[in-house]
Order: C-alpha cells, then structure tokens, then sequence
C-alpha cells in the first residue's frame, strides 16, 4: 500500500463506541502533537469540526467497538476512504468493556427493560435520531478489514506516538504496512492498561 | 485427576547431580542435570519459553500446550515442560512456526473466556495478559464467545469468576496434591468443561475446604481472587507452591518474599510466613 | 473352577446334534437385523416350525452378521447338505413363507419361495470378500460355545499353549505383518515384545472396542458376531506377553455386544478357557468388560486406561506409553478388538498364510463398514490392497439413486476425503496416509455430488467439537474456532481472511493437540481444502454486513 509522496499525509482519528480514553491517551502524546503537525494534515476525528469522512485518507486511528448503525456506517466509509486503518485500543480491537454486554444476548430485552418498563420513561424505545443497535457488539475487525492493531486500554501515548510515526514513516517511503506491525517490539503492545 | 500419571518430582539441581548432559538448546551447547526437563532447564538459562499450565511443586498436566519446541529427529513437537533432556539432544525454543502456534493458543483463550483486561482484577498481574504481550497476539481473529457463567462469590474470603478461567486445572492441583483437600476438579467436556468447587456446590458450602488459599495464590488469571479485590489489585503468588513442595521434600530454603506482598491487609488468611 | 473343556468331544457332540437337521434357519440378530426386527422373524420361523411339529429337523439359529446389513433382516437356509439360500429383507409373513415352501416343501435354492427376495450367491458384494475374522459372523450362534467350538475355536490357543513357547507365539505374530487394526497400523507383534519385555508381574492387555466413528460398526459387529474369538485372542495375547489380566473396553452405546462378551466370559471360565490354568496349563489369565460412558476420546489409550480406572477420560501425556506405565502403574497393552480377532486365525494357520494374504507392507484383510449414497451398505471384510473403486462400485454396487460418486471418507473424523481421481488407490495404511486420509478403523462413507463439501467438513467439526474432553486448548477451543469459521463460510459469511485462518488454525491444532482426538479433528478440513477447494472459495464474500438491527433509526 503506497500513497503519492507529494503531498503531506493526510491522518484521520474515529470514535465508535468507546469510552474516548483512546483519545485522552492520544493528546498525552503532548509535544509529540507538534511533529505530528509538522508530518501530515489531521483531516478528521473528535479534534476537528469535519463532519463528513472525507476521502484519500492515508491512516485513520479507530477507537471504539462497533455497536450500533452509525458505527458501522462511520467504519465502512473510514475502510472506502482510508489507506491503512489502525484498530486503535481494546474496545476497537476485542470489544473490551463496550461488548460486555454481549454476555447479556439479545439488547432488545435490556431496551425493553429500561425504556418500557422503566416508570420515569414515556414507555416506549427510542426510534428516531438514535442510531439502532447491532445485536452484538462486535470489534472493528468483525467488520471492515484492519491493518494494524494497536491494543490497549488505552494504549499509552509511548505506543501511540511508536505506532503512528512508525506507520507515517512507511507510508511515506511506500513501505509494506504489514512489516511495520511484525517489527513491532512486545512491549510495543499490551492488552489493558 | 487425583492419580495423575506423572508424580510430581523434586526439581533436580545443585544439590542432586552435577549437570554432565550435553543438549544443544537453540544452537548453543550446554550442560543439562540428568533428569532435567526441556523447560526447566531453559528457566535456568534465562531462555523464554512460554507457560500457562506448568506450576513448578505440582505435577505436569501438559494441556495449554503453550511450551511447545522442535527437537530434532522427533516429527511432533514435544512440550518443554515434560519432556526430559536426553544427551545429544538438539531443541529450539523458538521458531517463526512455533511463535504462530504459540500466538495461536493464546488467542484461542483470549477467544474462549471473558478476558477484559481493563476491568480485571488481575490487570498487571495476569499470566495471560502477559502471554498475549509475549507471544505477540494484537487481536483475536476468532470468534470471541463472550460466556456468562455465575460468578461464585460463596466463600467468605474468596470469589471465583468462571469466565475468566483458562482451565489450567493448577488450582485443582494445587488443591489435591499440596493441601491435599481435592475442592476443586473439572466437570463436563470440551467446551463445557468448568471449573467446579466439591460436588459441583457453592465454593463456600464445601467443607473440605480449608481456605487456605494456594489455589488462589497459584491461578493464573483473575479467575480466583481475594473478596474486596479491585480492578488491577490482585497479587498472585505462584511461586508459593514450589517453596511449599520443596519445604515438604526437606530441601527448605528462606523464600525471598520482596517482590510479593498481598494488596492489603487481607482480612482472610493467606499463606505468606505460615509453614507447611 | 470349571470342568476343563474337551474341544474334539465338543465340536463333535455338536456336529452330531447338528447333522440330525434337515435344515438350519440361520436369522442375523445383529444390532443391524435386530434393529429392522430380525425378533420377530426368528419367532415367527419358530413358530412355524413348532406348529408343523417339526423342531427335532428344523433348527433356528440366531446368528451374527453376514454383512449385507441394508438388506436385513437376513436369513440364510442351510441344508444338511448343497447350497445355502440367503433371504433378505424378510419379515415375519416372509419367514412364514419360508418354513412352508423351503424347509418343509421340497423347492430350494433360487425357485425356494417367491415370496421372499433371495440374494444371488454369485452378488459381488459377497466375491470379493475373504473373511477372516468375520468367519464365524453369520455362520454361529454368538451366544453358544459349542458353536465356536464346532467352527474351530479355541484349538488355536489349545494349540498354542499345548506346543509352543510364548516367545515362540509372539514371534509368530511379528512374523505375520499384522498391524493395529484400530486406525494408527502399528505393528502389533512390536507392541507385544514391548509389553512381553517390560519389567512387571501384573501386566494388563486391553480389547478396545470403543469404536465411536460415526458411520462405523465393524468392531461391533465382531464383538456380537462372534465373541469368543476376541476372547481368544486375548488369551493369546496374555500368554505371548505374560499378563495376567484382561480387559474388553465397550462403549456403553453397544449393550449387545457387551451382553453377549459377558456371556462368552462366563461360558469361558465354565470350560477353563479363563481363569487359573487356563485348559490344564499354568497360564492364569482373568477377563472383564468395562463399559464407557459416552465419550469418544476413551478410544484413545491413555483416555481408555483412566476410564478403566474410573477416572475421567482424559488423555496423558506420553512418555511414559501404557506398556511402561498403564493400568493401576502396571505395564498394560492396548489391541484393538478386530487386530485381536485375527490373532486366533494366525495363530492357527501360520504367519506365512497371513502374510501371504494383502499387501507386502499391510497383510491380511481389513473390514470395512460401508456407509452413505452407495446402493448397498453393510459390512465387508476384504483383502488389503484392493482399490477403492472396486469396493465403490463392485462391492456395493455404485451409487443410489442415480447420482454421481464425488468422495469417500476413510477413517472418520480423523480422515480425510478421498476425490473421484484416486478411487484406484489400493486400500492400505501407507496409500490413505499418502492421500491425506487414513485407514481408521475402517469406516468408509461414500457421499454424492449433492453433498457440499465444506458443509461435510462442518459436520465432521462439530463431532469433534462436541467429542473434545476440553483437556488441552487447541482442541477444546480450536476445534469450536473451526466450527465458527467453517459455520461462517457455509452461511456466506466467510471473508478471505477467514479461509486463511480456518487453514493456519487447522494446522495449529492438528500440530499442538495432546492426543489423536485433536491432532486429526482438522483433516476433514484439510483434505476437502485439498480436493475440493473450489467450493469453498465460491462461498467467500468481500465483507459481510452484519445482521439485523435491533431497533432504533436503521437509516
């Protein structure tokens, strides 16, 4: 996967279904933000006031399981418009604490539970505005194709910072996606905190 | 489970022979104890192999198969924690087959249990979180099962969360062959098989146990631990089991207890400075 | 103790009884015929018979199986002398039939009753078999001693204790080639020297019939067929290797076969075949039948020796092997029943006879219990080395139902598939390994061009799956891994990178798994990957979208 060298790389952040602790754990990259400004264009995410996933994206951090319609909608234009998609901590990568309920089967109980037989609600689920959920949380994998995986909960800005200038590096110099991951140090990666 | 095949056997070392057998591990030749294991012998050197089910005091179980090695001339892969170094033998810990089948396994029961690091107790001091780290697993491209069984929280001082056991069966070990009480066993196969407490009660209603704790001392996860234990609090202590098993077997050496301290003044009894 | 049997007076008592008979009914009360109701056609013969008054001629004899089991209920009408009739698909009107127009009218042969389906004597099923240990299947009552006795029983280990050493015996069976039948093919003359040269005074040699491929029933049908002949092996095998007790490991899903062992145990301690000096000799050798509880891992050795031992059946490690270190501690060896069946039979006729019978690498014969789209299904005892084909198309008559053959799957779900090209492979232990496969215990399903293939690898996933004792990660949870991933290709859900991991998985599990079970639970898989790949590619998908929504605005 090679992207034009004569522009600036553009790099995208998503927030599906998550606790925004990704991202928290991204802005602790710190002075690490100003080199990033320096490499590549930050064209979408919870940081910038785009609306729409814009297109030619070359990397895009997803925090975030998949749990409803507008998660996966989000992650399907992220994969049409994206390079190379990073699974970036737990919830993306397994599902973490926002598939726990899973364990629960099907949600449309639990709406039921709290919508409709809850006395302070109007009794009734909420169908408009919201986005509808997918009967089970699944993690970012489960539905678009990822490229790099980077676990954690979240991932500590050392490894954010390894991972995103490791990447940006190779896509600079049109290098294989998959060898940066294989090059990775253990420590480079660790589920949970 | 009670009559294991395989009898626990004092770990051989200084004090019983003299390392005289010649085993080349991983292209470097070196000196093995007679009696020695692939495993133990690696530990020695400071040579990673990686383990789940192994628990050096307990007998061999062989069944996370995680310490898998090539040794020349034999066409399957033998586990390092059972087999015995022979002369001339020729093993490598490592290889980029092994390394898949290790990674393989353990996101086998990254997909099998409910193993969210983030809101475990175990959390940093987890042998499976580790083994994830070591073996290089940055997601599961299985089928994540999420199971829901009952956490048993009966017993006054401990709790027992199903989900999170990988069935290393060290636990029923530990039980049966240093306490000697046998609480613990498995019960059902294949993917049923689960962890019971006495006849398949409440972990708190079984009168032969004697709460003394090495079963939770020895798991590996956060699937036993202390009542009151927060997330990321729980301080295993595995290393407990060889110094009762070699304390009993008369070769007592002071343990060095620096790096274990229990999370808090436990209000239960635990296992630290009582003698076997 | 009992009374020490005379063999000669015996057999000749009983072919005296027996040449009083005009005619002898033999009915298959095998589990097959049983099951489509060979009772009621036995005592509808009876009957008949009673009522013509003419039981002292006519004899009904409840027998073992002849083989043509999709055929049944069976019934072959012996004369005293000239051919035999074999009558299929009898019911009781049928058996009516019979006694009135065969055994008590004077029409035989093809023109006895034509009421009744009488299978050709010439039927190429019936050609190209040799029997050996199925020699007695169909011929003697299972449940009489006397009969086995008639047929020859016993006079090989008679012979064997009476005139030759142990190491003489064992030697015998090195020499013959004969190899595991149970499905691995080790050579059983070697793990006989290994327990006959372990160190012990308590040495065990077990039967293990817990056959539990599905589709297969040869082992079965030797044990009620014709149970002494296990038994006679066994002892056999106990004086060659010096063990002093025996056990037969029975599934509990048979409680025919075991009935009718149990019996045979009692009849043969009665007659000093068991026990202490065992027909007026020094060899002391006692036998039990345990029965499983249902699980199919307890065919494997480790497994089985914990499930004798009451213990949960859980495969060990090995080292140490059962002849080190088996039952109770004590040096044990493991026969599977059909390789015990032909210990008597070359113990009798010789090694050379048995070498000359099959292949150089795999003599003697092999029984196959023919399942799935073939015309004719049953069970078959053929020489090693004939070719698949033959057995497909000659032995059981090509396909049903006007379809054509696409594969055959040799060795349950430990085997593999075998495509149409290889259908002239000879059937032995090296050339199914070759293909992928293996021999197995001998099941062999045939299945058709409607059969899906990676839908046929689901099913054989979810046996192993469900059979798994859960001891060791990979196949506890890599077998459910690969039901997930073969469940998600046959549903259309399947992406490419979950083909990749369905054949890296198998792989895993096939190389990492503690005992047989898991190590060839992945070659379904495998081998239908190999022939028929292209039917799992037309299932893939780019990108499956998750199924429905639950609720909430799905625009």
């Amino acid at each position: 996967m090679t992207t034009s060298s004569t522009r600036r790389p553009r790099v995208a952040t998503a927030w599906l279904a998550g606790c925004s602790g990704c991202h928290m754990s991204f802005l602790d990259l710190d002075e690490a933000l100003f080199d990033l400004a320096e490499r590549a264009d930050v064209v979408f995410g919870p940081l910038t006031d785009a609306k729409v996933f814009p297109t030619d994206v070359d990397l895009t951090l997803v925090e975030g399981a998949v749990t409803n319609t507008d998660n996966l909608e989000l992650a399907q234009a992220i994969r049409a418009n994206t390079r190379v998609v990073v699974s970036f901590g737990d919830c993306a990568v397994t599902g973490n604490i926002t598939a726990l309920r899973n364990a629960l089967g099907d949600p449309s109980e639990l709406l039921q539970r709290v919508y409709v037989e809850h006395p302070d609600l109007t009794g009734v689920v909420p169908t408009e505005v919201v986005p509808g959920l997918l009967p089970k949380v699944l993690p970012l994998h489960e539905v678009i194709g990822v490229d790099v995986y980077l676990p954690g909960c979240p991932p500590t800005a050392d490894r954010i910072k390894t991972a995103l200038f490791a990447l940006l590096d190779a896509i600079e110099a049109g290098e294989d996606i998959a060898s940066v991951a294989a090059a990775r140090a253990p420590g480079d990666l660790r589920f949970g905190n | 489970m009670s009559a294991s095949p395989v009898p626990p056997t004092p770990p051989p070392g200084p004090r019983s022979a003299r390392p005289n057998v010649a085993v080349t591990l991983d292209g470097e030749e070196v000196l093995a104890f007679p009696g020695e294991t692939v495993l133990a012998l690696a530990r020695r050197l400071g040579v990673p192999i990686p383990t789940l089910c192994q628990l050096d005091g307990v007998s061999v179980y062989g069944g996370c198969r995680l310490c898998v090695v090539e040794v020349e001339g034999e066409h399957r892969l033998p586990l390092a924690c059972a087999t015995e170094v022979s002369a001339d033998m020729e093993v490598r810990s490592t290889s980029a087959e092994l390394r898949d089948h290790r990674r393989r396994i353990v996101a086998l029961l990254f997909a099998e249990g409910s193993h969210v690091c983030a809101a475990c107790v175990a959390s940093g001091a987890c042998e499976l979180q580790d083994l994830a780290t070591e073996t290089g697993v940055d997601h599961v491209p299985y089928e994540l099962t999420f199971p829901s069984h009952e956490v048993d929280a009966s017993h006054p001082f401990f709790v027992l969360d199903r989900d999170r056991c990988v069935l290393c069966t060290r636990c029923v070990r530990v039980c049966d062959e240093i306490e000697g009480a046998h609480v613990w066993d498995i019960a059902q196969r294949g993917s049923d098989a689960r962890l019971i407490a006495g006849m398949d009660q409440p972990w708190g209603e079984v009168a032969s146990c004697t709460s003394c704790g090495k079963c939770v001392a020895a798991c590996p996860t956060g699937a036993l631990y202390h009542q009151g234990t927060a997330s990321g609090e729980r301080r295993p202590d595995p290393g407990l089991i060889a110094f009762l098993a070699d304390a009993r077997a008369g070769v007592w050496e002071p343990r060095d207890n620096g790096a274990v301290s229990q999370p808090r003044d436990a209000a239960g009894p635990h296992e630290q400075g009582t003698t076997p | 103790m009992g009374k020490l049997i005379d063999l000669d007076a015996m057999r000749d008592a009983e072919l005296a009884a027996r040449s009083r008979r005009t005619h002898r009914a033999l009915v298959c009360s095998s589990t097959g015929c049983l099951s489509a109701g060979a009772a009621g056609v036995r005592a509808a013969l009876v009957a008949e018979i009673e009522a013509a008054d003419r039981a002292d001629t006519l004899q009904v004899v409840p027998t073992g199986c002849p083989g043509l089991c999709s055929r049944g209920p069976l019934v072959q009408v012996e004369p005293r002398t000239g051919p035999a009739t074999l009558y299929a698909e009898v019911d009781p009107d049928g058996a009516r039939s019979i006694v009135r127009d065969h055994l008590l009218g004077d029409r035989t042969g093809d023109q006895a009753t034509t009421e009744v389906a009488v299978v050709p004597a010439d039927l190429p099923f019936f050609a190209h078999q040799t029997k050996v240990v199925l020699a007695n299947a169909g011929r003697i009552d299972p449940d009489r001693l006397e009969d086995y006795v008639a047929a020859g029983g016993y006079r090989a280990l008679y012979d064997t204790l009476t005139t030759m050493t142990p190491e003489q015996a064992l030697t015998a069976v090195e020499r013959s080639g004969l190899r595991g039948r149970g499905g691995a093919g080790y050579p059983t003359g070697r793990k006989w020297r290994l327990l006959a040269e372990a160190p012990g005074d308590h040495k065990v040699v077990v039967a293990n019939g817990d056959e539990g491929d599905p589709g297969a029933f040869m082992d079965r049908t030797i044990m009620d067929s014709d149970p002494h002949r296990v038994l006679e092996g066994l002892v056999i095998a106990a004086y060659a290797t010096g063990a002093e007790r025996g056990y037969i490991y029975v599934r509990a899903e048979y409680p025919l076969a075991i009935e009718r062992l149990e019996r045979a145990i009692r009849a043969a301690k009665r007659s000093r075949l068991l026990g202490k000096g065992v027909l007026g000799t020094d060899l002391s050798f006692d036998v039990q039948v345990r029965v499983g509880a249902g699980a199919f891992v307890c065919g494997e050795e480790t497994a089985l020796m914990a499930s004798i031992e009451g213990r949960r059946g859980l495969p060990q490690l090995r080292p140490p092997y059962p002849t080190e270190r088996g039952l109770w501690g004590e040096p044990t060896m493991i026969n599977n029943v059909e390789t015990l069946a032909n210990i008597p039979a070359i113990l009798g006729n010789g090694p050379e006879w048995f070498a000359a019978m099959g292949t150089a690498e795999s003599p003697g014969t092999k029984v196959f219990a023919l399942a799935g789209s073939l015309m004719t299904t049953g069970l078959i005892e053929v020489p090693m080395g004939i070719s698949l084909r033959t057995i497909v198309e000659d032995m059981a008559g090509g396909i049903a139902g006007g379809r054509r053959f696409k594969a055959a799957q040799t060795g349950g779900p430990s085997g593999g598939c075998i495509p149409e090209r290889f259908l002239d492979t000879p059937v032995d232990y090296e050339h199914l390994r070759a293909l992928g496969s293996m021999m197995g215990s001998g099941g062999l399903v045939v299945i058709d061009d409607t059969v899906n293939m990676p839908e046929f690898a689901r099913f054989y996933m979810a046996f192993c799956r469900d059979e798994s004792c859960g001891k060791c990660v990979p196949c506890r949870v890599g077998t459910v891994q690969l039901h997930a991933l073969l469940d998600r290709i046959c549903n259309g859900q399947g992406r490419r990178r979950d083909l990749q991991h369905l054949e890296s998985l198998c792989r895993t599990v096939q190389v990492t798994s503690l005992c047989g079970l898991g190590q060839s639970a992945p070659n379904p898989v495998v081998s239908t990957l190999e022939h028929f790949r292209d039917e799992y590619e037309a299932l893939l998908v780019e990108e499956p979208v998750p199924s429905a929504v639950v609720t909430g605005d799905a625009s």
